[in-house]
């Protein structure tokens, strides 16, 4: 049979009039899309190299170039889509599972696009930020119900204990997981300024601790993943909180995946695992077969700290997550973290990343409500992460339930991604998702930690004009207000399950 | 109130309410009286409305279930044209069967709040207004002096007493709906909207109190419940939980540890959005404004009289020359004590 | 004094400082034009150093002590007395290429097809920032004072 030939994804237009043939297309695309003859001084495209990542559009000084779609050649068809037919395709051919990177881009509903918000009028004054004080301040980690002073304490020693076991946040919003490794360290350098600049944290993700971020510890959660990727003691003592990684929403049930070509020397020596080699973490973490060995797990690295840190929990969001968080609370975790179905990755099977998981604002909700059912909601802190797109996703989530919001997809972005699902090869053309150093140097850490810095004062400036709208004034009045929260277009069920009344209905 | 204890007659705060007329719009008024009860002083006083007549029938096997009953009788009304279609309003004096608790641990207190959520939660058509000793809430539909006039208030005599007139926005004025709200000897009165309603509905519900009636005040009943009584809080702290002090204000505070303790453990219990509530038990009255002071209101005391009033005009009716008048700070309370 | 300081570390060798040099030495000074309109077509005064990986924008330092204006014959080469800048009088300028030999940097080139003089940076006199800085997608060269 003939050899099946894979249609090109997109096609690079080139407006000749506007195309100077400068070169620079030439030279920055890591995949080789646009070529330069020397004879006729002429920039061509291959378009079946281009990835979609928008870099050479971007750099263009006259703007002559335009990454287009290319739609498939393929009969319509509503079941067999293009990539249904090309999936097939490559699989025959290869025989491998299919890799992806970011994530879910499927169809599935986006809740958070029939949920809107309340505005405060004639009966309660609207707030209004600029003249007002409005504050976002939030206290990550487990709440006692009271103040109580026990045999041979004092009042002092209580306070300081829990204020040490807590961390404070300036803003509801975190970067997210995102390892060394999936990420070069240029982008992981600019998520580490950005977080200590705006007061709040980012998070190590299985790659362990580069030399070169240990100032940035107090701004830190490190996570444990079960890898175990460079996990020591100075490790674990270096951040402001730990992470027992169990899941990611991005691919429940399965661990991290980082393709050897991305392994270079710093890495292995960072993750403590030889050069060139895939870096498979193991799908369970094997000392934790039930919820038992989590609690083992958790406090022994409560005791390895000596209690001086708050150790959390990320579970990815699955069908039974409420159950789950619970006992995970019972297992004395001062945070959870759930991961929905739309959560990034740096590499998964696309199969997994597409099908398995639930949706981050189903999963809120039915969390909080579990844990408050239980009378244990104050026990530990909720973060909810999964493909946050702006100030009103992060409003909603903190209204569902959640006490913080992870970002990473959108932090990606904001340092230039466009989201092109290519982390797996190595070849970003951003700088983010690669450990070549030919295309790690185009991100500049001052400029990465710029933007991050932006988008955070941005959207926190929209979460305080949506807050004044609501005739809030303070982040711990809208954290699980369900009642500032209406449903458009959703079914009976699914109103049941968020918790939320229908628009147009009152009080 | 007066803070010697002495009782004086329900006339004044019909009087004092009476003066704020256009506060309201007819859809709701009720008064919360103290030490009406002299003769029943250690039994609970349970203030009862009815829709039907079966639903009376229904639910007194409830309460003898879980009381001994020492009397039960109608609460005296007139008829008047204003009220139209009032329910049937019942009062039952009545000490708790200790046997019938939940557990050895559950304290008496706690028995009736039980007991009292879960005749409101399940029967239909059956409210109790009001289950304290020695003191009994009268509300309904209509503006509060008509309310009075119903109720023949001006036959009672008490040494505190507090009185609303609502502009319902939110609900529909039902004669449940109408304040004060009641719990154990707690009543509140309210003037605001509780944006962070969701919020403090969801938090109380971990220790139990079950929102039931779609009115924001009903959350400031329990709140108070909870931290005064549940956790032994103070007045003065329990201000500090409802009305929190900005982060920023903390910063600067001597014992700054404690507040922020306070502020990240109780931050759902903060209420958010304008609000004047005055809140009343057997030993005290308390007034609190929000953290931004959104809503009026004015204190005045006079000899051993504490009175608070939305308005300086309400005090004045009754008070005509206070010998201090003044307008509390944004979350400063101010606190009544029974001598 | 503000000078033009490299961080190389930040290079992508994407030449677009080069790109926008030639632009801003044009007659034009419009990209489309100057590449394809005029002829001869104006030479970059910036060029990208390349070893692998490494790479770096260089033009003229602007020396403190610079050879080039002992060097030169005709006095053509002269120092701006706002800036601080090395400048090129072209008009002067008759091509003996001396200084083309004594700049330690390499950074000066000869206009052959043009007037058969030479070619360097002049900091972009007229521009509050240097073109190559201000479009320097990466903050690569940066136009600072001297620390």
């Amino acid at each position: 049979m003939a050899k099946g030939k894979i249609t090109p994804e997109f096609k690079i237009l080139r407006d000749m009039e506007k195309c100077v043939s400068c070169q620079v297309c030439h030279r920055v695309c890591s995949n080789d899309a646009h070529l330069y003859d020397r004879e006729t001084g002429v920039v061509t495209s291959e378009d079946s190299r281009c990835v979609g990542c928008h870099f050479c559009e971007n750099l263009c000084p006259t703007g002559a170039l335009g990454i287009r779609r290319n739609p498939s050649e393929i009969k319509l068809n509503a079941l067999w889509s293009g990539r249904a037919v090309e999936d097939i395709a490559r699989q025959s051919a290869t025989g491998g599972v299919l890799l992806t990177g970011m994530g879910n881009d499927r169809p599935f509903p986006v809740y958070f696009d029939h949920l809107l918000l309340n505005a405060s009028q004639v009966t309660n004054p609207s707030i209004d930020p600029l003249r007002e004080p409005m504050e976002l301040k939030t206290y990550l980690g487990g709440k006692p119900d009271r103040l109580e002073v026990k045999e041979g304490q004092t009042r002092e020693k209580v306070l300081k204990s829990f204020l040490s076991s807590q961390i404070p946040l300036e803003t509801p919003i975190l970067f997210s997981a995102m390892s060394y490794g999936s990420i070069s360290l240029n982008a992981v350098k600019s998520l580490a300024m950005a977080a200590r600049e705006s007061g709040t944290l980012w998070n190590t993700g299985e790659g362990g601790l580069h030399p070169d971020l240990y100032p940035f510890g107090p701004n830190l959660v490190v996570q444990v993943a079960s890898g175990r990727f460079g996990v020591h003691k100075d490790y674990l003592e270096a951040g402001a909180a730990i992470e027992i990684k169990i899941g990611q929403g991005a691919k429940p049930g399965i661990g991290g995946h980082l393709p050897g070509e991305k392994v270079t020397e710093e890495i292995s020596r960072t993750r403590m695992i030889p050069e060139g080699t895939d870096a498979l973490s193991p799908a369970p973490h094997h000392d934790i077969y039930s919820i038992e060995d989590l609690k083992q797990l958790i406090y022994a690295l409560k005791e390895a700290v000596r209690y001086r840190k708050p150790v959390g929990v990320k579970i990815a969001a699955v069908h039974n997550v409420a159950p789950i968080a619970s006992g995970i609370v019972r297992a004395g975790a001062d945070f959870v973290v759930i991961d929905g179905l739309r959560g990034g990755t740096g590499a998964a099977p696309r199969v997994i990343r597409d099908h398995v998981g639930i949706p981050i604002e189903l999963a809120i909700s039915v969390v909080d409500q579990r844990l408050r059912e239980e009378g244990q909601r104050n026990r530990a802190s909720l973060i909810a992460a999964g493909g946050f797109r702006n100030s009103a996703d992060v409003v909603k989530a903190v209204a569902l339930g959640a006490d913080a919001v992870y970002v990473g997809t959108a932090a990606l972005v904001a340092l230039g991604c466009h989201v092109c699902q290519k982390c797996y090869t190595g070849k970003c053309n951003w700088g983010i998702a690669t450990q070549d150093p030919y295309l790690t140097k185009r991100l500049n850490p001052q400029i990465g930690a710029r933007r991050l810095v932006n988008l955070l004062r941005a959207w926190s400036l929209e979460i305080k004009e949506m807050l004044g709208g609501m005739g809030i004034n303070a982040l711990e009045s809208l954290r699980g207000n369900r009642e500032q929260l209406r449903a458009v277009g959703l079914g009976e069920t699914d109103m049941r399950i968020l918790g939320v009344k229908p628009a147009g209905e009152a009080w | 109130m007066n803070r010697e204890g002495k009782a004086f007659s329900g006339e004044v705060i019909i009087r004092a309410i009476t003066s704020l007329h256009e506060r309201s719009n007819g859809l709701g008024g009720g008064f919360a009286g103290y030490g009406i009860y002299p003769d029943h002083k250690e039994d609970y006083a349970f203030h009862v409305l009815y829709e039907t007549e079966e639903s009376r029938k229904l639910t007194k096997p409830a309460l003898e279930g879980n009381y001994q009953l020492i009397q039960e009788e109608p609460i005296p009304t007139r008829q008047i044209d204003a009220v139209q279609n009032p329910p049937l309003v019942w009062r039952y004096f009545l000490r708790p069967r200790l046997e019938r608790r939940i557990s050895s641990v559950e304290s008496e207190e706690d028995f009736v709040v039980r007991t009292v959520m879960e005749i409101n939660q399940k029967k239909e058509g059956v409210f109790v207004a009001s289950s304290g000793k020695n003191m009994g809430i009268f509300k309904g539909v209509g503006y509060p002096e008509e309310i009075a006039d119903f109720y023949r208030l001006e036959e009672y005599r008490g040494y505190l007493w507090t009185a609303h007139g609502r502009f319902p926005t939110n609900t529909p004025g039902w004669w449940g709906g109408a304040h004060p709200f009641g719990l154990l000897d707690w009543s509140v009165v309210h003037n605001g909207e509780i944006s962070s309603y969701g919020t403090n509905r969801r938090y109380l519900k971990n220790f139990g109190y079950d929102c039931a009636f779609y009115t924001d005040t009903e959350v400031v009943t329990y709140l108070f419940d909870l931290l005064h009584r549940k956790h032994q809080m103070a007045f003065p702290l329990v201000a500090n939980v409802l009305a929190a002090p900005l982060w920023d204000e903390i910063e600067r505070m001597e014992d700054k540890e404690f507040y922020q303790f306070l502020r990240a453990v109780y931050g759902s219990a903060l209420l958010n959005g304008p609000f004047a509530v005055i809140a009343a038990h057997n030993q005290a009255m308390v007034g609190l404004n929000d953290r931004i002071k959104l809503r009026p209101l004015v204190a005045a005391e006079w000899q051993e009289n504490l009175y608070i009033a939305s308005e300086e005009s309400a005090i004045r009716e009754v008070c005509p020359d206070p010998d201090r008048v003044w307008a509390p700070e944004a979350g400063e309370p101010v606190i009544g004590y029974l001598r | 004094m503000k000078k033009i300081f490299i961080h190389e570390e930040y290079c992508m060798n994407c030449r677009l400082c080069e790109v926008h040099c030639i632009v801003q030495n044009s007659k034009t000074r419009n990209i489309i034009k100057a590449y394809k309109g005029e002829s001869p077509k104006p030479i970059s005064r910036v060029l990208v150093e390349e070893q692998g990986y490494l790479s770096f924008a260089l033009q003229c330092r602007h020396c403190e002590d610079a050879p080039c204006l002992d060097a030169c014959i005709t006095g053509a080469m002269h120092r701006d007395p706002d800036r601080g800048a090395v400048l090129a009088d072209e008009e002067r300028c008759v091509g003996c290429w001396m200084c083309i030999m004594v700049c330690p940097f390499g950074v000066i080139s000869r206009n052959v097809e043009g007037k058969r003089v030479i070619s360097k940076c002049n900091l972009c006199q007229g521009e509050e920032i240097p073109v190559c800085v201000k479009n320097c997608p990466n903050e690569a060269i940066v136009f600072e004072e001297e620390k």
